[in-house]
């Protein structure tokens, strides 16, 4: 067994149900130490792929392997990987401390050692006082330590996270993301995270691998992602985005994005071909300003305060365009003319 | 704008068509359903002074000032109090009354305690045991058998390779609608002194021909076929509400498959099966049919008990002592019940879907399982299927399999010439108890989702009580109601006995509480917002219950009708004291069939019966199709 520094590696893996694809061929790459997060919409395949590496599913086709061994055929019971499931799954018949040493004694070891080492991980998680309650007498966030606990206590070779926030209220998600991330770094772990919530991902990650009905859109860092999105369906998913349909158009050797009549300067991507392309701009990078020396002039059609921005919408030749502006700094009012500022450099040029 | 603020309809004084409407209904019932005699008119005018009593106490504040409720509470209680609490009561004072009608106290303690039902000589010498220890041994090993095979068939049909969805049919519905008697009968043609399999062992392996299944062997038999398709039900629900994501966590944390299902699924599913375990006890304890035919010298409770009356002793008294301890030991069992078992459940109703797939069974469990479902399925099958053919050909006993329909021609037997004449002897009593369960089918339904409604949806003084007596039939056994009916109303003041409506009414009564149950269970899965929503759109509560929730409880009341249909049609234990020579029952006459030993006749109206109540079943179910209204995904979204 060599010693990689690759944790997870996926070969042309293909997952169908019955006649139904899930997974189109599909290679990955995932480094030790590395966090993780598969990010896509409903159906798009991501828990599949993380069920695959646990092993609770088998591959159609392909080759798995974990840590430079193959484990393609293994089942789940055999592998050096942990779950943490949506739900939890506590063992509600059993108290938190048999919980947390279950994976222990199913793997051989013997009770008083596996009470230690259980109770080692449940100090890091705070959680050292909850031993001998019920899972049903604990909050949401101490059953998700609880069921952290459960896992990290075999020290995988990876560890999974199958939407863990889901459950969480809103003010408690900020900071228990921020504990995995943290637990994470500190202990070196690989983590393989699973969500639908691009904050939380942007938030986390190490690379973000979006998936899109099956396959692989597109995997980078959240800064690539973010600032520099390669196609429409990235630039829509990740952050908001205004997105509008028109020409990639050349005059004089300058670049020209060229919509309903107008055309505005941009910076596309080398190599791109003139045509048919969308043009993402983000919110926060338009700036309301004098319609003196604008790119576009508008109409702000509706407005609201947000407390941390202000939200507008308005009225340009290319559509209505989402703007986000610092709220004391408010330059016009709904109804009023004001002038749409953006550089070329903060509007990507992708394909339709 | 018409409705101006001057015309607001004040709510308490606008009238109440639908309280009426009930009212009217419950006395045309009444007076359609209940003979002319001085029992029923004293009792018709008691519900009467209760009703117009209760309607006075509403309007002076008593239940909330609902007329509605006070009226259904007031008056089913009183049914109740008649009709169960009366005859049961009279019976307990019975076991205290000696030979010359004398109250003796002493007397109930001596007879209670002796020897003939409690000894345990068997044990140690030669002697036989007491009627009670012969009733409880026979009781947990047919429990305890019922819940092993049960437990098996449930594994292979929740978490085998083939999850069937035909087993769950089949298996709900065998115990419906299979007769009594029919099941005992099969085991005689199969395994008695000239029975089928008898001769076949004989001939091939030498073994010699006996009457062994006549005692507790064979009434042990014909109760394990017959109560493992409970166990069945009742572990397979709860099997299915084991979430699959814990297996998929336990397999994740290394475990074996083994390993999960001793860790993860058996804790899960051990109250189900102690559930079983004492609903397979109880089902024996009560059971008649069974060791009616079956049990030779072996004598348990229910049997003895019903000998005591019809037989040579004719001593209601000694009936009434041995019906008490049946009905302790049955009672004592549901308290106990209650007490262990009562809220254990780990089972998650979880909102969020459970996409986990369940855990493969160990090898070892599986093919254990196998190896126990395939002599029960086996042993089924061939029980069904002597019924089904021995109807149809000459003597099936002596495989005599010359087909004939000269049997239900005895039986059912018919003419054409000048009008239709029915001359089988089984017409009458057909007719009877298909006309007395189809009167008391709806009644059991009426009451049961009315008692049930008060119940689960509304607050009184006296609840518990109310909830009790409803709910008490559940833990009486058959024969125990029977003696009791056969004490209270073989007398004045309430004389009754030999009338169709005495039957109509043990069985109605006796079902109720299937009603309520469903009923209540039913009602846990509809949203209180909808009645309180009507309340507040001025609808009475007459209004409210028969406009929203009683649409809402088609599967409540499909459940309680075609249960009340058939087990009126199955009934035996509680009736056979109430039929007479004008008003017999199919499951009387079948008894008396196979007392003189006429099996083929007995099991050719048994086939009848199976066929009418199989088709009703599924005509229902088909007609009705899958009620499946009132849950929350019919609100709002």
């Amino acid at each position: 067994m060599a010693q990689t520094s690759v944790a997870v590696e996926f070969t042309q893996v293909v997952k169908r149900f019955g006649q139904v694809v899930v997974l189109h061929p599909l290679d990955l790459t995932i480094g030790k130490g590395e966090l993780v997060t598969l990010l896509g919409p409903s159906g798009c395949g991501k828990t599949t792929l993380l069920r695959l590496i646990a092993g609770l599913e088998l591959p159609s086709e392909g080759k798995i392997r974990i840590d430079g061994r193959d484990v393609t055929g293994m089942s789940a019971n055999q592998r050096d990987v942990s779950l943490v499931f949506q739900s939890y799954a506590l063992f509600p018949h059993m108290s938190v401390l048999d919980n947390v040493c279950y994976g222990l004694t199913a793997s051989g070891v013997k009770k008083p050692q596996a009470v230690e080492m259980a109770r080692a991980k449940m100090e890091l998680l705070g959680i050292a006082d909850l031993g001998d309650r019920l899972s049903s007498q604990l909050s949401g966030g101490q059953q998700q330590r609880v069921a952290v606990a459960r896992s990290l206590v075999l020290e995988p070779a990876v560890l999974m996270f199958d939407e863990p926030l889901s459950n969480l209220d809103a003010k408690l998600r900020r900071k228990v993301r921020q504990d995995i991330r943290d637990l994470q770094q500190s202990l070196n772990l690989t983590v393989v995270y699973v969500t639908h919530d691009q904050e939380e991902a942007l938030a986390v990650s190490d690379r973000i691998v979006v998936m899109e009905k099956g396959r692989i859109a597109a995997m980078g860092n959240p800064h690539e992602l973010y600032e520099a999105p390669a196609t429409r369906f990235i630039a829509d998913f990740i952050g908001d985005a205004n997105l509008i349909n028109g020409d990639l158009v050349q005059v004089a050797g300058q670049h020209f994005f060229r919509a309903a009549g107008v055309d505005v300067p941009v910076l596309p991507p080398k190599g791109m071909a003139d045509g048919p392309v969308a043009l993402a701009i983000r919110p926060h990078r338009i700036r309301l300003g004098e319609l003196a020396g604008s790119v576009l002039p508008g109409q702000v059609l509706r407005q609201a305060y947000l407390g941390s921005r202000m939200e507008s919408l308005v009225a340009t030749p290319l559509g209505e365009l989402l703007v986000f502006s610092d709220a004391l700094l408010s330059v016009a009012g709904v109804g009023e003319q004001v002038g749409v500022h953006f550089a070329p450099g903060d509007a990507r040029v992708t394909g339709r | 704008m018409n409705n101006s603020i001057n015309t607001r309809i004040s709510p308490a004084t606008h009238a109440d068509p639908y309280g009426w409407l009930l009212t009217a209904v419950a006395v045309v019932v009444a007076v359609l359903v209940m003979p002319w005699t001085s029992a029923s008119l004293t009792i018709g005018l008691a519900c009467l002074a209760v009703g117009i009593g209760s309607w006075f106490a509403a309007r002076a504040g008593a239940f909330k000032n609902d007329a509605t409720i006070a009226g259904v509470v007031c008056v089913v209680s009183l049914l109740l109090l008649v009709f169960v609490a009366y005859p049961i009561g009279r019976m307990l004072l019975a076991a205290f009354i000696d030979q010359n009608g004398n109250w003796v106290a002493s007397h109930a303690f001596e007879r209670f305690f002796n020897a003939d039902v409690w000894g345990t000589g068997c044990i140690t010498g030669s002697v036989r045991c007491g009627v009670a220890i012969n009733s409880m041994t026979l009781a947990i090993l047919a429990g305890g058998l019922s819940t092993l095979f049960g437990f098996a068939l449930a594994l292979l049909a929740e978490r085998g390779a083939h999850r069937n969805k035909v087993w769950l049919r089949v298996l709900s519905i065998l115990p419906v609608v299979t007769p009594p008697f029919v099941i005992g009968l099969a085991i005689i043609i199969l395994f008695g002194r000239t029975g089928i399999a008898t001769q076949l062992f004989s001939e091939w392996f030498g073994v010699p021909r006996s009457r062994w299944i006549y005692g507790l062997p064979g009434v042990l038999l014909a109760q394990t076929i017959s109560f493992t398709p409970l166990a069945f039900l009742l572990i397979g629900g709860a099997l299915r509400l084991v979430s699959p994501t814990l297996e998929e966590a336990g397999q994740v944390l290394r475990g074996t498959p083994w390993h999960v299902f001793r860790t993860v699924t058996w804790p899960l599913v051990r109250p189900a099966i102690a559930n079983a375990f004492l609903l397979g006890f109880v089902e024996s304890l009560a059971d008649f049919a069974n060791p009616l035919v079956l049990s030779g010298n072996f004598e348990v409770l229910s049997t003895k008990i019903f000998f005591a009356i019809a037989g040579a002793q004719q001593d209601a008294s000694r009936a009434a002592i041995l019906a008490l301890t049946l009905l302790l030991l049955t009672v004592g069992v549901f308290a106990l019940q209650q007490k262990w078992l009562g809220n254990a459940s780990y089972t998650s109703v979880g909102g969020k879907g459970d996409n986990g797939v369940p855990a493969p069974l160990p090898k070892g469990v599986k093919w254990g399982a196998i190896a126990l479902v395939t002599p029960w399925v086996l042993l089924t099958v061939i029980a069904y299927g002597v019924i089904l053919v021995g109807g149809f050909v000459k003597d099936i006993g002596r495989f005599d399999l010359t087909p004939t329909l000269a049997h239900f021609g005895t039986g059912f037997g018919f003419n054409f010439d000048g009008g239709l004449h029915l001359t089988g002897s089984a017409w009458d009593s057909l007719f009877t108890t298909l006309g007395v369960a189809a009167v008391a089918a709806p009644l059991t339904t009426a009451f049961g989702v009315l008692a049930g409604y008060v119940v689960s949806r509304h607050v009184f003084v006296g609840r518990r009580g109310f909830e009790f007596l409803t709910m008490v039939n559940f833990a009486v056994p058959g024969t125990v109601l029977g003696v009791a009916y056969i004490v209270a109303f073989n007398v004045p003041p309430l004389e009754f006995t030999g009338s169709f409506a005495i039957i109509v009414l043990c069985l109605t009564f006796r079902n109720m509480p299937v009603g309520v149950r469903s009923t209540v269970a039913s009602l846990s899965q509809l949203d209180r917002s909808l009645d309180e929503a009507s309340a507040t759109l001025r609808a009475s509560t007459s209004r409210t219950f028969i406009k929203v929730v009683l649409p809402l409880l088609r599967p409540a009341i499909i459940a309680s009708t075609v249960f009340g249909f058939t087990h009126a049609i199955t009934a035996v234990s509680a009736v056979i004291f109430l039929a007479t020579a004008r008003h017999n029952l199919a499951t009387v006459y079948i008894a008396g069939r196979v007392d003189a030993g006429e099996y083929a006749l007995a099991i050719a109206y048994s086939s009848v019966l199976i066929v009418i109540m199989l088709c009703c079943v599924l005509m229902i179910q088909r007609l009705v199709g899958s009620a499946d209204l009132g849950r929350r995904s019919a609100v709002g979204t």
